[in-house]
């Protein structure tokens, strides 16, 4: 057998462990949720009918009424994307511009700012229900210092969706930082120093320096941040009591449909049926940052 | 020009000095603050006596450890510790080699059918997890894995993430090293072991690191996967044991920090590794 050849037969028994995986756990799996989406598929029961597109169907008739559960997961959803990734991105760009103008204690401020990143959601999500909690919780007794009245945060129709996406928001904000920080050392400093000879303020500066060349940074993140909002869930489930998505559904997520749906009512086509939609979502987000990305600044 | 570029720069605070400006420190302090209260407010909570939790008071009073006697002697926490422990080891370790040999493949084999191959690992990624729980859920009771360390685990053996990490590392192994080992006689599998593998311990290190990571924070498919409490994992265990302790926020916040503790420790020891692989992975995906 030639070289050639054999390293071909090796590269087959290096690849043939990790392909068998790829196609049973991960290709096949996904081939199975878009069979199940098109199923009426209880696991306990003998028959599994194929009902066509039957639970997407159904899905979109309760997004379609305003009071319904399902309608609630989908906007919810959309209002942590709409809302939090602003948010998140803008004080991550912020302070990692910060952090980027000082010399000194960098390094303990990018530790600070990274360690909820490497907590637990579940960790986490507990230990802000104490934080909120009404009357005795830290938040309340500031206000309290205040003279503000107690606010009821979680347990608040009106509060619950901000007081969720904070979380997520304080969470995830550390990675965010690091991943703008890497991209602002990125822009070589001699840009800076032209642009201000020009005469240039700093508003100018960052306006057309910084924004344009962190470009593909900040589109990543987006697309990033926005799949992240797009598949919340453990947050939710241990922010709310009983991990109901409440009060009233307004905290509640697709992802925490899919779970009650799926592995609560076992009703698991309805809920294939919105996996699939989440799915779509997240494939419509990658390729728009396609584009996106491709449209590079050159200099 | 010093001058004015210092006028422009650094604004009404002050003139640029070797640390910087002022007001920065003074924004990113505030900031930090809020970053950390939330750790202190679980850690002085655990310290708590329970006629202490519902009284307007910022500090407990009598710190105490009865707290953790209780939930380390009368929970099944040391059991939830060792789960995780052990789902996170035997899921690192695989994805060490599996991800490994397939990122070594991908950067220095040629072969037919090596572009479907390719594509096929790269679209597994556009896939949430969210969409496979059910099937794999499905598949796992069918094959009596429900409740056991490998139907935890087994989503996880190998990821396309850290094979294309890997991948990314190996093509900068040199040719010419393999080669001359080939020339030496060496067989393939040796080459890979004794001389490529080596060379690629740093992108190694980060791979390993987040995975353990990742595993040790796992949420929906454990919670899935497990319904008896002494199969579930960390994350889940918690979440039960909260949900069970009702307004004992004095165990609630001993078991949050009896769970985030080892992992924080682990995290400042090796803050520099990390956070590079964050950085690294971020810029090149």
């Amino acid at each position: 057998m030639s070289l050639k050849n054999r390293r071909v037969v090796w590269a087959y028994i290096f690849l043939l462990v990790p392909l068998a995986f790829f196609l049973v756990v991960r290709a096949g799996p996904t081939i199975f949720a878009f069979d199940v989406s098109l199923r009426a598929f209880n696991p306990m029961a003998e028959i599994k009918p194929y009902v066509g597109f039957d639970n997407f169907a159904r899905v979109f008739k309760d997004i379609a009424d305003p009071d319904h559960v399902t309608r609630k997961a989908f906007e919810n959803t959309l209002k942590y994307v709409i809302i939090g990734t602003p948010i998140q991105l803008s004080l991550a760009l912020g302070i990692a511009m910060l952090m980027n103008s000082i010399r000194r204690f960098r390094t303990i401020f990018r530790v600070i700012y990274f360690i909820p990143f490497v907590t637990s959601a579940v960790a986490v999500a507990w230990v802000w229900r104490a934080l909120y909690m009404p009357d005795f919780g830290f938040l309340n007794l500031v206000l309290g210092l205040f003279g503000i009245p107690s606010q009821r945060f979680l347990f608040d129709p009106n509060q619950s969706l901000l007081s969720v996406t904070a979380v997520v928001v304080w969470q995830g904000l550390g990675f965010a930082v690091i991943i703008f920080l890497a991209g602002l050392q990125a822009i070589p400093e001699t840009f800076y120093e032209a642009a201000r000879v020009d005469g240039a303020g700093r508003w100018r500066l960052f306006g057309s320096i910084t924004i344009p060349l962190l470009n593909p940074t900040i589109v990543y993140l987006a697309v990033l941040q926005t799949i992240a909002f797009l598949r919340m869930f453990a947050e939710v489930v241990n922010l709310t009591r009983q991990g109901d998505g409440g009060p009233v559904n307004t905290t509640t997520t697709v992802v925490l449909r899919v779970f009650r749906e799926g592995f609560g009512s076992l009703n698991m086509g309805y809920a294939a049926a919105m996996t699939v939609l989440l799915f779509a979502m997240i494939m419509v987000i990658s390729i728009i940052q396609f584009r996106l990305v491709q449209r590079r600044v050159e200099y | 020009m010093a001058s004015l570029s210092q006028g422009l720069s650094s604004g009404p605070v002050r003139s640029r000095s070797d640390s910087g400006p002022l007001l920065a420190y003074v924004l990113l302090g505030i900031g930090a603050i809020v970053m950390i209260i939330p750790f202190f407010w679980m850690l002085t909570m655990s310290l708590k006596d329970p006629s202490e939790i519902l009284k307007p008071q910022f500090l407990p009073a009598a710190p105490t450890l009865d707290n953790y006697t209780q939930v380390l002697t009368r929970t099944l926490f040391p059991n939830w510790y060792f789960n995780s422990l052990v789902a996170a080891s035997v899921s690192t370790a695989s994805v060490a080699f599996f991800d490994s040999v397939t990122g070594y493949v991908f950067a220095k084999f040629e072969f037919p059918g090596k572009r479907i191959a390719f594509l096929l690992i790269l679209a597994t990624l556009m896939v949430p997890t969210e969409m496979l729980v059910i099937p794999w859920f499905i598949m796992a009771t069918g094959v009596k894995l429900a409740d056991t360390t490998l139907g935890i685990v087994f989503p996880g053996l190998i990821t396309a993430t850290g094979a294309f990490l890997m991948r990314q590392a190996f093509q900068s192994v040199p040719d010419e090293l393999l080669d001359a080992a080939r020339i030496d006689g060496m067989h393939e599998f040796g080459i890979f072991t004794r001389v490529a593998w080596p060379l690629v311990l740093p992108a190694l290190a980060a791979v390993c690191i987040f995975n353990f990571l990742g595993n040790w924070n796992a949420y929906i498919w454990p919670l899935i996967v497990t319904s008896q409490r002494l199969t579930m994992t960390l994350p889940i265990g918690l979440a039960f044991f909260s949900n069970e302790a009702g307004s004992a926020w004095n165990l609630i916040m001993t078991g949050a920090t009896l769970s985030t503790v080892p992992l924080l420790t682990v995290f400042v020891f090796m803050q520099k590794q990390i956070i590079q692989g964050v950085a690294l992975t971020g810029m090149k995906s």
